[in-house]
C-alpha cells in the first residue's frame, strides 16, 4: 500500500504556515523527552488526536502512518519489558506513537512544496554559507521518493522470486542500491535540467 | 561548434559540427553511438571537453538551461514532487515567477493537453502515459525555445505512444528528439545519423533512415 504523503483539505491545520507547524512539531517532540511522565504524553496526545480532527483526518490515516513502524513498537516493547517492566514499556511505546502521530499530522496537511518553503523560511536566519535551498529541496525529495523506492524494492523483490533468491539479503540489497543510486543521478540531473542552482 | 566529449579518456563525441535551424530533428544510432550525449549537451547536462554550443548566440550555461528544455525517457526520474500541480510549479520557482502567473501557466498547459483532471492527483499514482505527458508539461510550463527528447516512447504502450506523438505535432518550438523509434521521427524536418561518436548522415529522413537500416544489416 502506498502512503498518502498529502490529505487534500482547507481545514485551519491546512492553511497553517509550514514553518508555525515544523516549529509546534519541534517543540512537542522535545516537551516529550524533557518533559517526562504520563501526563506530558496525555496533553500531547490530546492535542494530536484534536489536530486529526481538526484536519478532517481520519482513524485510516493515523494508522496508516503507525503501520510501518508497527514491527519496531512491538519490538520495542518486547525489550523493555524484559529491561524494566510492563509500565515502563507502555509509557515508551506511547510516546513513540505520539512522536509519529505528530510528524504525520505535519506531513498530511502540508504539501511538499510548502514543507520546502517551511524548512527554507526556518533556515532563514542560518549562516550564508549553509545551502538552504539544497536541504530544503533534499528533505523534500526524501518525500517524494518513498514510494518510488517502494516500487523499485517491489520489482526487484519479484525479479529475485523469479530466480528462487527471495530469501537471499544481498540479492535484494544490490540491485536496490544500484538502482536508487542510478536513479538518484537522473534525478539530479533532471532537477539541474530545471534551472534549479 | 567543434564538440567533442570525452569520458574516462574515450571520446564519446568527436568534433561535432552541428547548426540547428529546422524544427524538427530526429537523432538516430545505435547504443553508444553518441546520441544521447549530443541531446544532453544541448541543455548543458553534459558539459563539453572542447569546442561550445551556442543558442542564439549564448553559450552560458545557465541561458541554456534557462531556454532548452529536456524531456528524459523515465517520467520517474524527471517528476520531483508528489503532487502534479507542485511538480508543474518546481521550474517556474526557479524562474522566481509570482505565484499568480505560476497559476495561470500551470492552468495552460494543463488544458492545452487536456490534462486539467490530473492537477492535484499524486504523482507517483499516475499511469506511464500521464507521467510521460506531465513530464512535458513540466517542460512546457516554462516557454523554452527548443525542447530536447531523449528516447521519450520507449517506456510507453502504443495507444500512449501516439497520443505522445500527437503532441509532439502540436508543439511550436524546436525540437530535438533522440529516438530508435523510426515511426516517430519519421516525417521529421531533419535527421542526424551517429555512429562511433560522429554524425555519419545528417539531411531529409528517407534517405538517412534507409541508410541506417542498410548499417544495421
Amino acid at each position: 500500500m502506498m502512503i498518502d504523503l498529502y490529505v487534500f483539505g482547507d481545514s485551519l491545520l491546512h492553511r497553517t504556515r509550514p514553518v508555525v507547524k515544523i516549529v509546534a512539531l519541534v517543540i512537542v517532540c522535545t516537551s516529550l523527552f524533557t518533559v517526562e511522565g504520563w501526563p506530558s504524553i496525555s496533553i500531547a496526545g490530546i492535542l494530536v488526536i484534536s489536530g486529526f480532527a481538526l484536519a478532517g483526518l481520519k482513524p485510516r490515516h493515523a494508522l496508516a502512518s503507525l503501520r510501518p513502524a508497527g514491527w519496531i513498537l512491538i519490538a520495542i516493547f518486547a525489550v523493555q519489558i524484559f529491561i524494566a517492566d510492563i509500565l515502563f514499556a507502555s509509557f515508551v511505546v506511547a510516546r513513540f506513537i505520539v512522536l509519529i502521530l505528530a510528524a504525520a499530522l505535519v506531513t498530511l496537511t502540508t504539501k511538499t512544496s510548502e514543507f520546502v518553503d517551511g524548512i527554507r523560511s526556518a533556515l532563514m536566519y542560518a549562516p550564508e554559507w549553509v545551502p538552504k535551498d539544497q536541504i530544503a529541496l533534499a528533505v523534500s525529495l526524501c518525500l517524494r521518493f518513498i514510494p518510488l523506492v517502494r516500487s523499485v524494492l517491489d520489482e526487484v523483490r519479484q525479479a529475485q522470486r523469479a530466480r528462487g533468491l527471495e530469501r537471499n539479503l544481498t540479492a535484494l540489497l544490490v540491485p536496490l542500491v544500484v538502482r536508487t543510486l542510478k536513479t538518484a543521478d537522473q534525478v539530479s540531473e533532471a532537477i539541474y535540467s530545471r534551472s534549479f542552482d | 561548434m567543434n564538440v567533442s566529449v570525452e569520458k574516462s579518456g574515450v571520446f564519446v563525441l568527436k568534433n561535432i559540427n552541428a547548426r540547428i535551424s529546422e524544427r524538427r530533428i530526429g537523432v538516430i544510432g545505435r547504443n553508444g553511438s553518441g546520441k544521447s550525449t549530443f541531446a544532453r549537451l544541448f541543455n548543458g547536462i553534459e558539459t563539453p571537453t572542447s569546442g561550445t554550443i551556442s543558442l542564439n548566440g549564448s553559450s552560458e550555461k545557465k541561458a541554456l538551461r534557462r531556454h532548452v528544455g529536456f524531456v528524459f525517457q523515465n517520467p520517474d526520474n524527471q517528476i520531483v514532487y508528489p503532487i502534479v500541480a507542485e511538480d508543474l510549479a518546481f521550474g517556474l520557482k526557479n524562474l522566481m515567477l509570482s505565484k499568480s502567473e505560476t497559476s495561470d501557466r500551470i492552468d495552460e498547459v494543463l488544458h492545452r493537453f487536456d490534462l486539467t483532471h490530473l492537477r492535484n492527483r499524486f504523482t507517483h499514482q499516475l499511469s506511464g502515459g500521464e507521467k510521460q505527458m506531465i513530464a512535458l508539461a513540466g517542460v512546457l510550463v516554462m516557454r523554452p525555445r527548443m525542447i530536447v527528447f531523449d528516447e521519450p516512447t520507449t517506456l510507453l504502450d502504443l495507444w500512449n505512444k501516439r497520443k505522445f506523438m500527437a503532441a509532439l505535432d502540436e508543439l511550436e518550438q524546436c525540437i530535438v528528439v533522440v529516438s530508435h523509434d523510426l515511426d516517430l521521427i519519421v516525417e521529421f524536418d531533419r535527421i542526424l545519423h551517429f555512429e562511433d561518436g560522429t554524425i555519419v548522415g545528417d539531411g531529409s529522413p528517407a534517405p538517412i533512415v534507409s541508410g541506417y537500416i542498410e548499417s544495421l544489416q
